[in-house]
């Protein structure tokens, strides 16, 4: 393919490269580029994509599809569409003749039922003073897994804070959300549902070692429950009693206090020293250990996540 | 051959299921340009692979692992270890998702547009 050619725009090899470059004949008065040298002065970058008018996105779309629809680019959409599909179901059939080889479904024989839980299940019992097995797992044995796993919740929203962080006053720019604070039907609906929403992921987080549940569901019942108080009456009471400053000082306190709880008991641990910590008995509320008081950090932290992710994207605030 | 392969297919009807969820999952990602629906495919195919976990972790006829009548015999309950892990999935592709949103909030303030192919464009012709 010599580029001397004299319909080399038309040519294939210069159709792939437009393709695979992504290139697109662009008119100045579009090219947001060109508009910034022709007003010749220096924007941010904040400034320079709010540029874009309602009139340049259209334009800009309207190229876009003309692209989209030439014929050679037609003919790559199908392709991809095809082969994407033919590798989808490739993977699902190699997938389906590994599982045809898994043990059978059930049974009680297979290789997963292995020692490891066997003792969780005989010992488990004796050694975190959990009823519930699973919890005494992930907050005993594997706890310092579940302390990874607050973490990265915190984390997850401290990136969201940084991303959809709105600190002036000012609408957001696509600020055309339904407002439902007005709304009489949700207000009384919520007047009764948030208490008893309330009470019910207090009572989960807090027999986490006693029955299903724990601080993870229990949390996002909890957070359900703010969420929609903030949905029926608005950020502005929600701010008297959970603002940012709540937020910080309950998620900081409470990952605090699980790292310093399991420090403590790691090091017991590992120097054989006998841990103060009684383990109660077992079935009481106040029994297993530290199991209770990390459910409920681990409660508060995911409460506070929820309700903060519906904040920040909501309005880009805690 | 294939007729066995079926009867053990239909033994193992969740793992199945998950199979063709996470399937499904991963041809929305790939069919769809609209940044939101592949999202939705990411968290179908993590929810395939909870399902899966699960599966692995059932015993026929026996209970979940909370101790009762202080029965405390291996015999009595499920497997735990594939519910701790699945918690720790669901964690994890709850702040995965989350950040993605956000990320994808972002493009679209900044470019008015959901489609990456539009994005990917715009941005190479913007310098941004």
């Amino acid at each position: 393919m010599s580029k001397l050619k004299e319909n080399y725009k038309d040519s294939f090899s210069q159709k792939f490269s437009d393709f695979m470059t992504g290139d697109l004949e662009v008119p100045d008065e579009v090219h947001p580029r060109k508009k910034q040298a022709k007003n010749n002065k220096v924007i941010q970058a904040d400034e320079f994509f709010s540029e874009f008018t309602d009139a340049d996105d259209i334009k800009r779309r309207e190229l876009y599809q003309a692209f989209r629809n030439r014929k050679f680019m037609e003919w790559i959409n199908r392709a991809y569409n095809i082969i994407s599909v033919v590798v989808a179901i490739t993977i699902i059939c190699v997938l389906l003749f590994t599982v045809s080889f898994l043990p059978a479904f059930g049974d009680k024989d297979n290789p997963a039922n292995n020692e490891v839980s066997e003792r969780y299940i005989e010992d488990g019992l004796d050694e975190t003073g959990a009823v519930n097995i699973v919890a005494g797992m992930i907050l005993d044995y594997r706890a310092f897994d579940t302390f990874g796993e607050s973490n990265v919740l915190f984390i997850a929203c401290c990136c969201v804070l940084i991303l959809l962080r709105n600190d002036d006053d000012e609408p957001l720019p696509d600020e055309d959300v339904v407002d439902f604070r007005r709304d009489i039907i949700l207000e009384k609906a919520a007047k009764f549902l948030v208490p008893v929403i309330l009470v019910f992921g207090i009572y989960v987080v807090l027999n986490g070692h006693l029955s299903p549940g724990g601080g993870f569901s229990g949390g996002a019942i909890m957070g359900a429950a703010l969420i929609l108080f903030a949905c029926a009456y608005g950020f502005e009471r929600m701010e008297r009693i959970f603002s940012y400053k709540t937020f910080r000082r309950i998620t900081f306190g409470a990952l605090l206090f699980y790292g310093l709880a399991k420090s403590y008991s790691f090091f017991t641990g590992a120097n054989h020293i006998e841990s103060i910590i009684p383990l109660g008995t077992p079935g009481a509320i106040l029994s297993s250990g530290l199991i209770l008081y990390l459910n409920i950090c681990v409660g508060l932290v995911v409460a506070c996540t929820m309700y903060g992710f519906y904040t920040l994207f909501k309005r880009g605030r805690i | 051959m294939l007729k066995e392969i079926f009867s053990h297919l239909m033994t193992n009807y969740y793992e199945t299921a998950a199979v063709i969820i996470f399937g499904i999952g991963f041809t929305t990602l790939l069919l769809n340009k609209n940044l939101i629906k592949k999202i939705i495919g990411f968290n179908l195919m993590d929810n395939a692979i909870y399902l899966f976990l699960a599966s692995k972790g059932y015993i026929e006829s026996r209970k979940a692992p909370i101790v009762v009548n202080g029965v405390r015999d291996m015999e009595a309950y499920i497997n735990p270890i594939p519910a701790g892990l699945v918690l720790t999935g669901i964690v994890v592709s709850v702040s995965v998702t989350a950040i993605m949103l956000a990320l994808t909030v972002k493009l679209y303030r900044r470019y008015h547009t959901l489609d990456i192919d539009e994005i990917a464009i715009i941005s190479k012709k913007g310098g941004i």
